[in-house]
């Protein structure tokens, strides 16, 4: 089996180089589809033109297409790290390399995170080959509660890997955001609602340069869309009594695309969460009172939320530049707390693809987006890796300057060439 | 090692002197003609003592001995707080508690090496932050368990993740950070509650770009002081270290010669405290070429270092850190968050161990210690994929009987081996899997916590009367 892979793996690589996917099939697979099909044993996944083309147990792909025996591994919808900042840092430490936020800039709503984009940053291949094949991008706060607007992209590495450049807008509702904005949370309110009049009254209200309330002109004409429900807002906030004003704020304007990230005393609210139809973006290793916004915060957290009814997706949010690539560890621990192993599927594949309305991502159906996963063991174990990625339909390479790495220094001799001479 | 006079009036402390035996030479206290200046080793003391224990055996469970032995459907015996035996088959003693541990798995108690819980405490507000004493490129004088809040709600979350015993230590914004010490994982009013027995001081030195950025770019200034650059750090050690020759070289004269004592100089009695063994150097050092070069300085002034710590490039000379014989504590990957952390493996961890080092996975982190065991699954697997097969009964020394030569106190916990301290896991399944976990948690034989039981989950007392209320169900 192992020798299967090996083989298949070469044969999909070359692939690589190809201008557009080629028709291949996986056999043999163990697929979790994220639909009601639930999970197929034995199925054949038909991929063809980047597109899953067909799936089923029973389903033969035509003829002359190349076979690749997975050999009863599993197989998943590429993961969608649903909060991340891969592609837009390389060294977290060094700023010259670290686009995630601009402290002195005076814009806010109309930062575009997609702007310092790379594809070609090394935490790219790094995330990718862990599988994960969509990473929904934050700006981080730097001068303003509102950080600016996030982008959906794959991680091919490839120049036109940006998926949706404005998915969203980010705003910090919790202590950050209290903070920039002049010290307290009625400061951080006050400032969003001012943002609120501005993007809504733009232009009108702006005859002169300094009619906005809250808001440059820039950033209330980029709050537009958002404000009018065109766009999602993903607000920061972990306290039950702030998460409860971003519910007021849903309930004052139904018409707002809202979801938040953090809600460590989700839980406490749960209830109210899935009444107001409003999803989370949780940490399932948040467990500690790290804050005061964060008192009620347990491991407990995800499996109560689901529970409620809450729409629930799962980030890793520690290192969010470099180690998105451990939601699978955070999805795991998830499951050892109570949470059922599809739910946790969901929370990495369905439920972000809703959050960020990504049309064909995250189910294996007929149909949509060939982003695969091919797995040497149960996905959420850390144990396990992937052998075969496919963004697209194209499969992937599995190589990273950390897998380089590992291969120039795995054996030490020097005794002909100094290490530098092997790659 | 020599036993120094001035060494003789505190209780046992020392790696080398303890249980040695080995009297002070009174003698020559005696020709000095008045009576010793001693020096306080142990002015803190520990109170911990074992909480109450039952007779307890645990019956057929797959057994990590910690040192590299694995038992399928083995039985382990505590009696007294102590590992009593471990075999295939151990028949009940009289009165025992037995355990049904069929399914489960049995390891020693993990032991974290690198924490800074309590001085760096949850909730991470101001007030919290003692972990760093930044107001000198050299604080060898400051101790890390004068910073410790025992009340911090990170400890029961640990101890939930199997953790027996851990090392708090200072920060690595100086060249020397100060004394760090070991702790049992028990809950306590006080640190010395806490503190382990016997266990010898360590002494927290940081190479790399966190003394110069604190230090050299420091408060906005240019320059903003010493050091600037990693010669500045290297020159800064080496100065310290002449110091501290120079001072034991007066209380070893004293010793010999009485007279009048040596000035005391709280931050050169640590440094001393290391030439003369009794000091265990801790170093965070994420590059190859700077351990390289710590690892002769060492040599310079005649000392070891115990282990590096963060060690992200230990791979690269894992060769020279076996012949040297110290040990690296290693995250499983983390990487990239700064430049010396840029060239991260996930095989660093089955590398180090490969090349026949000392390889220990740390934490450095109040979620990561919740779940060493999961680290230690990734490297094993990540080294497995590249061709490094290690089994998980050899892979578990990187979470007990490791980190406790580091910290020199493996002759008392960090395998099950008969005599030794009852710090033992229960676990609900193989603890190399992502769904496992601690089922029970024995600390000297007393069981300290098990999953699902109330009355078996401390909570601290900042937690008492907020949300949730140390809700770790």
């Amino acid at each position: 089996m192992i020798r299967t892979l090996l083989l298949s793996t070469a044969a999909a690589l070359s692939l690589v180089a190809s201008a557009a996917a080629q028709n291949v099939a996986l056999v043999n697979a163990k697929v979790w589809t994220g639909t009601d099909a639930g999970t197929l044993e034995n199925a054949t996944i038909y991929i063809s033109n980047g597109n899953v083309e067909g799936i089923g147990v029973n389903f033969a792909p035509p003829s002359g297409t190349q076979l690749i025996d997975v050999g009863g591994n599993w197989v998943t919808p590429g993961i969608i790290a649903p909060f991340s900042r891969v592609g837009t840092v390389e060294v977290g430490a060094e700023d010259s390399t670290n686009d995630t936020s601009a402290s002195r800039s005076p814009f806010s709503v109309a930062l575009r995170a997609v702007d310092g984009f790379n594809p070609a940053a090394t935490p790219v291949d790094v995330t990718r080959i862990e599988g994960v094949t969509r990473i929904a991008v934050a700006p981080a706060n730097g001068g303003s509660l509102i950080a600016g607007q996030g982008f959906i992209a794959d991680t091919s590495g490839a120049a036109d890997s940006v998926t949706d450049a404005r998915a969203f807008v980010y705003v910090d509702l919790g202590e950050g955001g209290a903070g920039l904005a002049g010290g307290s949370r009625p400061a951080a309110w006050s400032f969003l609602r001012g943002a609120f009049a501005d993007a809504r009254g733009y232009p009108a209200r702006f005859m002169t340069h300094n009619d906005g309330d809250a808001l440059t002109r820039a950033d209330a004409q980029a709050f537009g869309p958002a404000v009018r429900g065109q766009q999602l807002i993903l607000v920061s906030a972990h306290r039950a009594s702030d998460l409860r004003l971003v519910m007021d704020l849903k309930m004052e304007n139904p018409n707002l695309n809202l979801a938040i990230v953090g809600a460590d005393e989700g839980w406490m609210v749960a209830d109210e969460l899935a009444a107001t139809g409003i999803s989370v973006i949780v940490d399932p290793f948040s467990n500690l009172p790290a804050s005061f916004a964060q008192l009620g915060a347990t491991s407990r957290n995800a499996e109560r939320l689901i529970e409620a009814g809450v729409p629930t997706a799962f980030a890793h949010l520690g290192n969010s530049g470099h180690q998105s690539r451990l939601v699978f560890q955070s999805a795991g621990n998830a499951v050892a707390n109570g949470v059922s192993f599809d739910d946790a599927m969901a929370a990495m594949t369905t439920v972000p693809a809703a959050i960020f309305d990504l049309q064909g991502l995250g189910t294996i159906e007929r149909g949509n987006v060939a982003d695969l996963v091919v797995w040497d063991g149960d996905p959420l174990e850390v144990t396990s890796a992937p052998t075969s990625i496919f963004i697209d339909g194209i499969a992937q390479s599995l190589e990273s300057r950390q897998t380089k790495l590992r291969d120039r220094y795995l054996d030490l001799d020097e005794s002909e060439k100094p290490l530098a001479y092997k790659r | 090692m020599r036993a120094l006079p001035y060494l003789l009036a505190s209780t046992c402390l020392l790696l080398a002197g303890c249980g040695s035996g080995e009297t002070p030479d009174s003698e020559t206290e005696a020709d000095a003609g008045t009576e010793a200046v001693d020096i306080n080793r142990n002015p803190f003391p520990s109170t911990y003592t074992p909480y109450p224990s039952q007779t307890t055996l645990i019956k057929d469970a797959t057994v990590l001995d910690g040192i590299g032995g694995e038992i399928l459907g083995g039985d382990v015996l505590l009696v007294d707080g102590a590992v009593a035996e471990v075999a295939e088959e151990i028949a009940a003693p009289d009165g025992a508690t037995i355990i049904n541990a069929d399914g489960k798995w049995v390891t020693p108690g993990i032991i974290d090496n690198h924490s800074h819980l309590g001085v760096y405490p949850s909730p991470s507000v101001s007030a919290h932050g003692d972990g760093n004493e930044i107001s000198g490129a050299v604080t060898a004088e400051v101790w890390a368990e004068h910073g410790i809040w025992p009340q911090d709600p990170g400890f029961p979350r640990a101890l939930a993740g199997g953790v027996t015993s851990m090392q708090i230590l200072p920060g690595s914004a100086n060249l020397f950070g100060g004394r760090g010490v070991t702790l049992k994982n028990v809950p306590a009013r006080t640190m010395q509650g806490m503190k382990f027995p016997d266990a010898p001081y360590t002494l927290k030195m940081a190479c790399g770009e966190n003394p110069k950025r604190v230090y050299g770019y420091g408060g906005g200034r240019f320059p903003g002081g010493a050091p600037y650059s990693r010669m500045g750090n290297v020159a800064g050690y080496r100065m310290a270290w002449a110091k501290a020759v120079e001072y034991k070289r007066k209380w070893d004269k004293y010793a010999e010669d009485g007279g009048d004592p040596p000035t005391r100089d709280l931050e050169l009695d640590t440094l001393m405290g290391v030439l003369n063994g009794e000091i265990l150097v801790h170093m965070h050092c994420y590059r190859a070429d700077e351990m390289a070069l710590i690892m002769d300085m060492s040599e310079e002034f005649g000392y070891k270092v115990a282990s590096f710590h963060h060690a992200v490039e230990s791979y690269k000379i894992a060769d020279k850190l076996a012949e040297y014989g110290t040990c690296s504590a290693m995250w499983a990957d983390w990487w990239g968050f700064k430049m010396e952390a840029y060239d991260g493996v996930r095989e660093n961890i089955p590398m180090v161990h490969n090349a026949g080092a000392c390889a220990i996975v740390h934490s450095d982190s109040d979620i990561g210690i919740q779940r060493l065991n999961q680290e230690a699954a990734k490297a094993l697997s990540d080294g497995r994929r590249a061709g490094i097969d290690i089994s998980k009964a050899d892979a578990w020394q990187w979470l007990s009987a490791n980190p406790a030569k580091s910290l020199g106190i493996f002759d008392q916990t960090g395998s099950l081996e008969a005599g030794k301290a009852a710090d033992v896991v229960i676990w609900s399944g193989d603890p190399f899997s992502v769904y496992s976990q601690a089922e029970q948690v024995f600390i000297d034989g007393a069981l300290m916590y098990e999953r699902g039981s109330d009355a078996l989950t401390p909570v601290m007392d900042f937690e008492l009367g907020q949300p949730g209320e140390g809700d770790l169900k």
